[in-house]
């Protein structure tokens, strides 16, 4: 297969950026769209040019280090992460866009790489459970129902990957906030800090330049773990009720 | 000639840390003769840890917690990523929660001889032990692992033993795992107790009057190479899958750190010790760039076979029944397709060399669930398999409900690593292993959903235990960034940096990590044998020198340069590459995931030489292309009694 | 060292001033005053639309139900009490549903400065036109006010024949045809809208997901309808 990319090229944070267009030749069905981009770069070094940069880890889909935009879609047209498309979905001679996530909260790197940091300091800011080590009780003593514990691991499931916030017209991290509220806050381990989890998150999301939702929904579209758009329900719903409930005894 | 097979024989090394007496109480007892830090001086400790899987994230977390500064350190852009993320299967912990006779010494025995008696009793003990607490920290951190209606934790059996004591969070264990130590670690990061640095990679150890006492790490973004001192250094850094560059680890997973330090100081233990997968997705092409596993459990149900006849390339539904060989029932009726995983993995490396294997390049064999979806039904297959099918499906383009599923051995998880007593200390004082970093307890076969449990093991229960002892016996002291030993370090890093980037020639780093790693797969892989041995020992020194003479890295070292970030790893895995096949040379026998041509029995089964090998070879790094020199560590079985596997 | 292991937010005041002052710091909150001030606005335009339709009786009806309007509440409230308590709280809602609306719209561009080489919109053109549909409305309500409330842009008007001034302001075609086109965006926002108000203060939930969507069109459609049907009315002539 043959194909024209155009790519964005970016040599840093600080430098203006550029599509720039390569053709490729000799790509193969079964490989994957980054194994097609590793292929490119094959031939970028022998040229004397420089690759291009891109995030990558695992490449089964699990770890949350690859997304790009293609053709103005996070992860591409599937419904899965960009190491886990293949080149089969596209059609040989296609013109192929591929961008970085486009968000003020996720500044880029280089090339198709962004910093996407802000959403560990989401996390930090309430996404656990205070449970220093030594200190946890029998696993029995206290049972989750099942349906708890399910609600639980489907919003768990999140990989941080940044689809949401890429696909999101507002940039807005909400859909990745609120898989993490659901995934703690659904589960009697995390009812102690309920509240403050909720509102801390909340103010950090803010804090780190995030848009807000305005419920288009383009997230859940993106999401390559299927995290529901109910989640966003259920964290505004969180968000108030700890508003409401626990102003002023934070902390 | 140089003589690349030579080696000396040095001193024994012998683990001084741990206690004698009854093995369940050595534990108990270590942790009570080691020395403790007073709290209110922990925070003038800092130790640097370097990775953030489930021993590094556990341990940075956890050290933190206990009052200690911790500088920590990921080449990911999150400390979320660390690969431990992608295992599947489960957790194994001695709970008896399902009354099946499971107890801490039904799975220390368990493991012992799952690692066909290669591992330390002591370490592998603790390890039964403290599974029990794994299981409860992780439970209060909020990880969603799988519960029955009546709101307990479900379990189910794994790996061929006959107890379910495998906790699991659907296909996503790992996952889950990590990210409770993940969040466990930003809390702290939060607070101010951890110091973490992503996108920053180890490239090298300080040493400073002989104990570990910092690094030197490479800003990833803009290439600013900076020292880092501590009062001990934890290295957490996974293992060296890769050196074979397909394999199912992440694809910058990388032996950097651990080579480093050995080349420090540090012996690394049973290199040859190599785990293969036997269910990944076989390679499509040349293009291939890392192997997708997918969980053993699939040999519950489907069949393995291959066509009777020589390259046959009818499509498999063509085949008629009695032109197939279900080669696993045939050889081993009794255990038939849930052989264990080198078992399963080295008969289908068997059938394919004979030119019976299927797929592209005959690098495969099929494994049907024609026979479970008439026996059960679609519908109990879809619930049992569907995820699998599904990522099945979207890599290779083939429907599992129509034609078999293809599967070929992979290389998964490294045994090997640095050579750690008791208290997980290195050879180099100060010096800290954990994880799939070190080489302990699991001998020369890891059992499924084990790496979980010993990664928290170490991190939450055992490192921040045992270091408290070094951190007591070595009031801190400064180390200043002038100190000659840490600018010397810096320079070495550097000169190398800028050596790569000089040599400005024709191929690209990723072309030598290949051919290193097929040389390393054709020749120590699943089946070794001296001739094979002796071959890569001879290759990789040329390969060595001609990548020295023609790599080429573009770009400079003062930004985001990811081929220079390969290529700096592939010097290490020449090197590593090295002690790997000298260390299968030199063991002639099988045992575990080793299995060497020449020590098997009649039938065909990988036989232990126990009188020989009944050792951990721990060697010492002596200079690149230099003979090492093997440490032996005598293994003592006090209380599992060493016997030959039978699977027939 | 127990101490090491709490974590502390610095950042948040021990007190905030207020609920709505709380909410109205984080961008979750300030969507949750917007889906109020509009659910206000929504029940409002319900009263209204209904109230609407007594044109179709006649002008004696119209004008008495006008009337009447005034007099809610007496005789506890002074004559037109109600109404001006009524314009207080909805002035109020439209200040605080737009003022949200401005500034998280602010936010939102910032936070996604760059475009996509290939955009590929795939959300309902009713949610991509909550913005300029919002405006409009905006400026629809006070020429809205400014013809048949002030009367001050419609010059056959009289106060006290609220029925005349309608007849008078629809003959008109391009008056009718502004107004047919507003109460189109209206349908449009609040199809979104009410659907995304149930979303915002976490009323909706999977299983409710598909009712509360069916009752956005449907109270979309309603009120498109109910008022659509007065100019309509008054150009076809069967209301003159």
């Amino acid at each position: 297969m043959k194909f024209t990319l155009r790519v964005w090229r970016q040599r840093d944070a600080a430098a203006a950026g550029a599509m720039t267009t390569y053709e490729v030749d000799g790509v193969s069905a079964d490989m994957s769209f980054l194994e097609m981009l590793d292929h490119l770069n094959e031939r970028l070094i022998l040229s004397g040019d420089t690759p291009v940069a891109f995030d990558h880890d695992c490449r089964e889909g699990i770890c949350g280090a690859c997304g790009v935009v293609i053709n103005g879609q996070a992860h591409g047209p599937e419904r899965t992460t960009a190491c886990q498309l293949h080149m089969r979905h596209f059609r040989d001679g296609d013109t192929i866009d591929v961008e970085p996530w486009r968000a003020e909260a996720f500044p880029v790197v280089r090339d198709l790489v962004v910093d996407r940091s802000a959403f560990d300091r989401v996390i930090a800011s309430g996404g656990y459970v205070s449970v220093p080590t030594g200190s946890a009780p029998e696993a029995h003593a206290t049972p989750v129902p099942k349906a708890a514990a399910d609600l639980a691991f489907d919003h768990a499931a999140c990989i941080g990957c940044g689809a949401c916030v890429a696909a999101c017209p507002n940039g807005s991290a909400m859909l990745f906030t609120a898989a993490k509220v659901v995934h703690l806050n659904a589960l009697p381990q995390g009812a102690p800090e309920r509240e403050s989890r909720v509102l801390d998150m909340v103010d950090t999301m803010d804090a780190q330049g995030f848009g807000g939702c305005t419920n288009t929904g383009e997230c859940a579209t993106a999401c390559p773990k299927g995290i529901p758009l109910s989640a966003i329900g259920t964290l505004n719903r969180e968000y108030l009720r700890a508003t409401v409930k626990g102003r002023g005894n934070r902390d | 000639m140089t003589d690349y097979t030579a080696y000396g024989v040095g001193d024994p090394v012998a683990d001084t840390k741990a206690p004698d007496g009854p093995i369940a109480e050595r534990w108990d007892r270590r942790r009570f003769e080691a020395k403790l830090v007073n709290p209110a001086n922990r925070r003038k400790h800092t130790v640097i840890v370097v990775g953030t899987g489930l021993a590094g994230g556990a341990a940075g977390a956890t050290l933190a917690e206990q009052g200690y500064r911790v500088v920590q350190f990921c080449y990911q852009d999150s400390p979320r990523r660390a690969h431990s993320i992608a295992a599947q299967g489960g957790i194994n912990a001695a709970k008896n929660y399902r009354n099946d006779g499971d107890s801490v010494h039904r799975l220390f025995y368990d493991t012992v001889k799952g690692g066909d008696f290669r591992a330390r009793e002591s370490n592998v003990h603790r390890l039964a032990q403290i599974s029990l607490q794994i299981i409860d920290q992780c439970v209060a951190q909020g990880v969603p692992f799988a519960r029955e209606y009546g709101g307990l934790l479900d379990t189910r059996s794994f790996g061929g033993v006959q107890v379910s004591r495998t906790f699991y969070a659907r296909g996503q264990t790992g996952q889950q795992l990590l990210l409770g130590a993940y969040q466990a670690l930003s809390r702290q990061i939060d607070a101010g107790t951890v110091e973490m640095h992503p996108r920053t990679e180890m490239l090298d150890l300080v040493v400073v009057d002989g104990r570990a006492r910092g690094v030197v790490a490479r800003d990833l973004v803009t290439g600013r190479v900076d020292t880092y001192f501590a009062d001990a250094v934890v290295l957490a850094s996974g293992g060296y899958g890769n050196v074979f560059y397909l394999s199912t680890n992440a694809k910058n997973s990388n032996a950097t750190a651990v080579w480093r330090a050995h080349r420090r100081g540090a012996l690394f233990a049973n290199p040859c010790f190599t785990q293969i997968h036997p269910t990944c997705i076989p390679r499509s092409g040349d293009h291939q760039s890392k192997l997708t596993l997918m969980s053993e459990s699939l040999r519950n149900d489907g069949r393995i076979w291959v066509p009777v006849a020589k390259g046959d390339t009818r499509p498999p539904n063509e085949i008629p029944e009695d032109e197939r060989d279900y080669y696993l029932e045939r050889m081993y009726p009794s255990f038939g397709n849930l052989v264990p995983r080198d078992i399963a993995s080295r008969a289908a490396k068997n059938v394919c060399d004979e030119g019976r294997g299927v797929g592209p390049g005959g690098q495969g064999v099929y494994l049907d669930f024609a026979d479970a979806i008439r026996r059960m039904g679609r519908a109990a297959v879809d619930a049992k398999y569907g995820n699998l099918f599904e990522m099945y499906e979207r890599i290779t383009a083939e429907d599992p409900y129509q034609v078999p599923m293809r599967i070929y051995p992979a290389i998964h998880y490294t045994m090997g690593g640095l050579w750690v007593d008791y208290d997980l200390q290195t050879t180099v004082p100060g010096l800290f292993a954990i994880g799939e970093a070190n080489f302990s307890d699991h001998g020369a076969n890891r059992l499924g959903a084990s790496a979980l449990m010993q990664g928290l093991a170490d991190g939450y229960f055992v490192l921040p235990a045992t270091i408290n002892d070094y951190l007591a016996r070595h009031p801190h002291d400064e180390v200043l960034a002038d100190h000659p030993a840490a600018v010397a370090v810096v320079a070495e890093v550097t000169a190398r940096l800028d050596r790569l980037l000089a040599v400005d020639g024709d191929r690209t780093p990723d072309s030598f990590h290949r051919e290193l790693g097929e040389l390393l797969w054709d020749e120590c892989g699943m089946a070794r044998n001296e001739a094979g041995l002796r071959k890569a020992l001879g290759r990789i020194p040329e390969l060595r020198e001609e990548f020295w003479r023609r790599v080429k890295v573009p770009g400079t070292g003062a930004e985001l340069n990811q081929s220079l970030e390969k290529a700096n790893r592939i010097v290490d895995y020449l090197e590593l590459a090295e002690l790997t096949c000298l260390d299968a040379l030199h063991r002639t026998e099988s045992c575990g995931g080793h299995f060497r041509e020449e020590s098997q029995t009649p039938d065909g089964e990988a036989a232990r030489r126990d009188e020989l090998f009944s050792y951990t070879a721990a060697w010492e790094f002596t200079g690149t292309g230099r003979p090492p020199v093997l440490h032996k560590e005598d293994l003592v079985f006090e209380h599992v009694h060493p016997t030959q596997r039978s699977y027939t | 060292m127990a101490l090491a292991t709490r974590t502390q937010h610095a950042q948040h005041p021990q007190h905030p001033p207020s609920l709505l002052g709380s909410l109205w710091r984080s961008t979750v909150g300030k969507k949750a005053v917007m889906a109020v001030t509009g659910l206000i606005m929504l029940a409002y335009l319900v009263a209204h639309m209904i109230g609407n339709l007594k044109i179709f009786f006649g002008p004696g009806e119209f004008d008495h139900y006008a009337h009447w309007l005034r007099t809610i509440g007496g005789p506890v409230l002074h004559y037109e009490w109600f109404l001006w308590i009524l314009r207080v709280v909805l002035v109020a809602a439209v200040v605080l549903h737009g003022v949200a609306a401005y500034q998280l719209s602010r936010r939102d561009l910032a936070a996604r400065p760059v475009k996509y080489a290939r955009p590929r919109a795939r959300t309902s053109y009713a949610t991509r036109t909550m913005r300029w549909g919002g405006v409009i409305l905006g400026l629809f309500v006070v020429w809205h006010i400014l013809d048949l409330t002030t009367l001050t842009v419609n010059p056959n008007a009289q106060h006290g024949h609220p029925y005349a001034n309608v007849v008078a302001s629809f003959d008109r075609w391009y008056v009718a045809a502004f107004y047919i086109a507003a109460m189109l965006a209206l349908g449009l926002h609040i199809r979104h809208g009410f659907w995304s108000a149930a979303q915002t203060l976490g009323a909706n939930s999977p299983r409710r997901d598909r009712a509360f969507k069916a009752a956005a069109n449907a109270l979309a459609a309603l009120l498109t309808v109910g008022f659509v049907s007065v100019p309509v009315a008054v150009l076809t002539g069967i209301v003159s």
